[in-house]
């Protein structure tokens, strides 16, 4: 074990072990390095192809809707729940926004607007019981599932509705402009690279890379760091160059997809909420220990109903992406995504137990399935195999934590 | 007589505390032996050592049963030689039937598959032994209490008992029920069993008891026969209560300084508190008590009298149902309807079970401490991570918490360490009245003289404390005046000057007899 030698300002504190660290953040890291090594393992394995820009822009694509989801299923588990209706709400919600919109001929962002309050309703209904009656989430959200299930096929008259307008679609597959290259072609004739895309992405990895200081500066005013100085470059760094790597990619493809700011913003909100919000924290105290917290003074009640209610909302936002992305609303939308979604935020790190996990470990679970999907697929691995795969991930990263924990 | 059982030397320690420190017992075949002791005394903990709770190894001395020396590493072990322990807690399943229930674990089966005929004639019979008139198959869950108890005696009759230890059988029984069940203790010891009855209820004890051995801080402090009593008078209870509770208070307690208390801060009347269950059992039965600015209330009482939910059910209705009755605080009808309500009328509860309800176990002392008034460190509702180390900070120096930083996780505290969490989670919320309940129980001594010297100067800055406490020395120590709590109701009220705990024990007993 060695001590770490750093500046005064930024180091930490004597004592603190990058060893004794590392063992206790084991699974922080160990879930970050874990998607480095699959993602780098892909593109040994399929060429180069895996971190093609045309391929990266496409598994950021097709995994917006469990990306979305996972941020609202990790609040819900964290509170110690389960949603498992979300697969049927997105497909509800979708079929919804299409007979609002092709069918009626409503505007697209009335339906949108509408869309997300029907979501929001749901989950309330669910959480209602589940909050204020004790009825375990479990059930409540399996009813959920076969209850819009079946609404989606009555909706749909089992039909399958489309297509969507066009404007409709650019929230899943639209690009933000460029609004900072004049569009004009290079002297080969390729387009010029996405400028708005290289210069956003390093703006957002430079943000990034100021909070962590300033966070870190913050700490160290009360003697709190425990972080190892050359452990947080390193994340610092990974975090920021990947973004910077990630968006020049996409700037070579179509620049950055609408949905990709999307996602954005809501792991920058949602892990601005549980990190710093007092509703952030409540929620990790219920479910850390309900009794505690109530007895605390913290509206248990509300805050699982609250959660819920959000979670739907979430979910119906993932059905409208969707919807725009398939450009149809077909009665198997939806289909088994809750398991993907929990699988998601379990791989994360997340306890079944409640009052454990993270947004970004929620995130990077997703995308570990994500980057696993679209590996073995261009591998030509059968769906089979596949789905083998992806059972025996989950739980060996389940198995590591519970060991973990058991250790410390 | 020959002696069935002795145990010697026995030492158990728990991290931090001796639990047993060189105790003797030794039980002649066939007679009935009661233990009795303070909460604390390491009555239980002598137990679970006899029944293999505590396997061979956790602990240091001898166990001599039938005059061999023992090893017993689990509960079966036990059985198998036939000591049988019933806990006061019944470990009955309340859904399966009463035969099902005495051969649990137990089953008459061939190969796995159950003789229901077998099963159903040997309950009936052994049904028939303990009095029980009742179907073998009728569920447990409808059975009252006192058959519940006739269950779990069937059942450690169905293992072939020798050794019948139980403990508190009577506490929670009426007293017909109470009497049928010592009549036959009695009944059993006239065939040959032998008995450990672990009670509170001195007069039950001097009714059927041969020997009482008397716990006190996990030692044996004395053996009194009471075959060799004068006819008529049997054992004097003023005598075993000297024995339970005689030691005298040294410098435990830090000093209470001159303080005078001042203003009513809280006013209870009529304070009544229905089971949440049973909604017909009043488990606090019209409690009027009031606290001043600036003083230490004791309430005093055993296990199971209700103050802890008094306390709850005065904290934001957290326990029971029908609840009646009226607070004023500082003069002021109070409202205290919700938690929330409760803290804002500055009302704190640190609870006895600081696992269950005091403190988030996953998370770090930083997060445990402002839990209860996060708004005081954010800012419209982002929490400002800043002053929350600084607040968690100051308060693991106030209250000396040992630990590597504010980071580490409350789980991974002692007992005394996670009790001072809980407490500077209540401190930091500034309430005007505290309750604690139990604040010391299962710390060292070092950490108790430490949340003494807390709650003094919380007096001594005008602050109304209320401590539950169980541990009478602890109440004399610390307080300026005691309530005295049995069966639900208040029957006693003493200045702390005027209390001792011969006086407090015979105020509990004598109400009880009263019943």
């Amino acid at each position: 074990m060695t001590e770490t030698t750093a500046p005064a300002s930024l180091g930490a504190k004597p004592g603190g072990s990058m060893g004794a660290f590392l063992k206790r953040h084991v699974r922080e890291y160990g879930i970050l390095i874990a998607l480095v090594v699959i993602v780098a393992f892909f593109q040994v394995a399929t060429d180069g192809i895996m971190l093609r820009p045309v391929n990266l822009t496409n598994i950021i694509l097709q995994n917006s809707y469990i990306v979305i989801m996972a941020v609202g299923m990790l609040l819900v588990i964290v509170s110690g729940h389960i949603d498992l209706s979300v697969g049927s709400v997105l497909g509800f919600v979708g079929a919804l926004a299409a007979v609002m919109i092709v069918e009626a001929g409503l505007p697209w962002p009335v339906v949108a607007v509408v869309c997300l309050a029907v979501g929001a309703l749901i989950g309330a209904a669910q959480g209602f019981w589940v909050a204020y009656f004790k009825i375990p989430s479990f059930i409540v959200t399996l009813a959920g599932m076969l209850v819009f299930k079946g609404l989606t096929l009555w909706l749909l008259a089992g039909q399958s509705v489309g297509p969507f307008p066009p404007e409709f679609r650019l929230i899943a597959s639209g690009f933000v402009p460029d609004v900072l290259s004049d569009g004009t072609l290079d002297m080969l004739g390729a387009t010029k690279i996405n400028l708005f895309s290289l210069v956003a992405g390093t703006a957002v990895a430079a943000l990034i890379a100021v909070m962590a200081v300033r966070g870190r500066m913050a700490q160290a005013r009360t003697g709190a760091v425990d972080e190892p100085f050359a452990f947080f470059i390193m994340r610092v760094a990974l975090i920021s160059g990947a973004l910077v790597y990630m968006s020049w990619l996409m700037a070579d493809f179509r620049g950055l997809p609408n949905v990709f700011i999307v996602m954005a913003l809501l792991i920058a909100v949602y892990s601005f909420v549980t990190s710093r919000t007092t509703f952030g924290r409540r929620i990790y105290a219920v479910g850390g220990n309900e009794k505690a917290a109530t007895l605390s003074g913290i509206n248990s009640k509300r805050l699982v109903f609250l959660t819920f209610a959000n979670m739907g909302m979430l979910a119906a936002l993932a059905g409208l992406v969707f919807a725009a992305r398939l450009n149809t609303a077909t009665p198997k939308a939806g289909a088994a995504f809750e398991l993907d979604v929990i699988a998601a935020v379990f791989i994360g790190g997340a306890s079944m137990a409640g009052g454990v996990g993270t947004i970004v470990g929620a995130v990077v679970g997703a995308f570990i399935m994500g980057v696993m999907n679209n590996g073995m697929s261009i591998l030509g691995i059968g769906i089979d195999y596949q789905q083998v795969i992806k059972g025996l991930v989950l739980l060996a990263a389940v198995i590591f934590d519970v060991l973990n924990k058991q250790k410390g | 007589m020959s002696v069935i059982l002795e145990m010697r030397g026995i030492t158990k320690e728990f991290p931090g505390v001796k639990a047993l420190n060189d105790v003797t017992l030794s039980v002649a075949e066939g007679e009935i032996h009661a233990l009795v002791g303070e909460n604390g005394a390491g009555k239980s903990t002598l137990m679970k050592v006899l029944s293999g709770v505590y396997p061979a190894g956790s602990y240091t001395g001898d166990i001599v049963y039938d005059g061999e020396v023992r090893h017993f590493r689990k509960i079966r072990d036990t059985e198998d030689v036939g000591i049988i322990i019933i806990h006061q807690e019944l470990a009955l399943i309340p859904l399966l039937s009463v035969a099902e229930n005495i051969f649990l674990g137990n089953e008459r089966a061939r190969r796995g598959i159950i003789d229901w005929r077998e099963t159903h004639d040997r309950a009936a019979e052994l049904m028939a032994r303990v009095g029980l008139k009742e179907n073998a198959e009728t569920l447990v869950d409808d059975l009252g209490l006192g058959k519940q108890q006739l269950v779990e005696i069937a059942k450690a009759l169905s293992k072939n008992v020798r050794l019948l230890i139980l403990d508190e059988p009577t506490s929670s029984l009426n007293e017909t029920d109470s009497e049928k069940l010592l009549g036959l203790l009695l009944d059993f010891k006239a065939k040959g069993i032998t008995s450990i009855l672990i009670s509170h209820k001195l007069n039950e004890i001097s009714k059927v008891a041969d020997t009482i051995t008397v716990l006190r801080d996990g030692a044996a402090v004395a053996r009194m026969d009471c075959r060799r009593a004068e006819p008529g008078g049997g054992v004097d209870e003023d005598d075993i209560i000297r024995n339970m509770v005689g030691r005298s208070l040294e410098d435990r307690y830090p000093p209470k300084g001159d303080r005078v208390p001042g203003e009513v801060a809280m006013e209870v009347r009529n304070w009544t508190v229905h089971h949440p269950l049973h909604s017909e059992r009043r488990v606090v039965d019209h409690v009027s008590f009031h606290v001043r600015h600036g003083e230490v209330l004791g309430i005093a009482g055993l296990m199971g009298a209700g103050r802890t939910e008094l306390a709850m059910s005065l904290f934001g209705r957290s326990y029971g149902r029908d609840i009646s009755g009226t607070v004023a605080i500082n003069g002021a009808p109070a409202d205290l309807s919700t938690v929330r309500a409760a803290i804002n009328a500055g009302l704190a509860y640190a609870t006895e079970d600081r696992k269950t309800f005091g403190l988030v176990l996953d998370d770090t002392i930083r997060r445990n401490v402002p839990l209860a008034d996060l708004e005081a460190i954010a800012d419209r509702g982002i929490v400002d991570t800043h002053r929350e180390g600084e607040v968690a900070e100051t308060y693991r120096g106030r209250l000396s918490i040992k630990s590597s930083s504010i980071e580490q996780r409350t789980v991974n505290l002692s007992g005394g360490n996670q009790q001072k969490v809980v407490l500077s989670k209540w401190l930091f919320a500034d309430p005007d009245i505290l309750i604690l309940d139990e604040p010391t129980r299962g710390i060292d001594v070092g950490a108790k003289f430490e949340i003494y010297t807390v709650i003094q100067s919380l007096a001594a800055a005008g602050k109304a404390v209320i401590v539950i406490s169980s541990e009478l020395p602890e109440l004399l120590g610390i307080t300026d005046r005691l309530y005295v709590m049995n069966e639900g109701r208040f029957v006693g009220e003493m200045p702390t000057a005027e209390a001792s705990q011969e006086k407090i024990m015979a105020t509990i007993i004598r109400s009880g007899e009263r019943v």
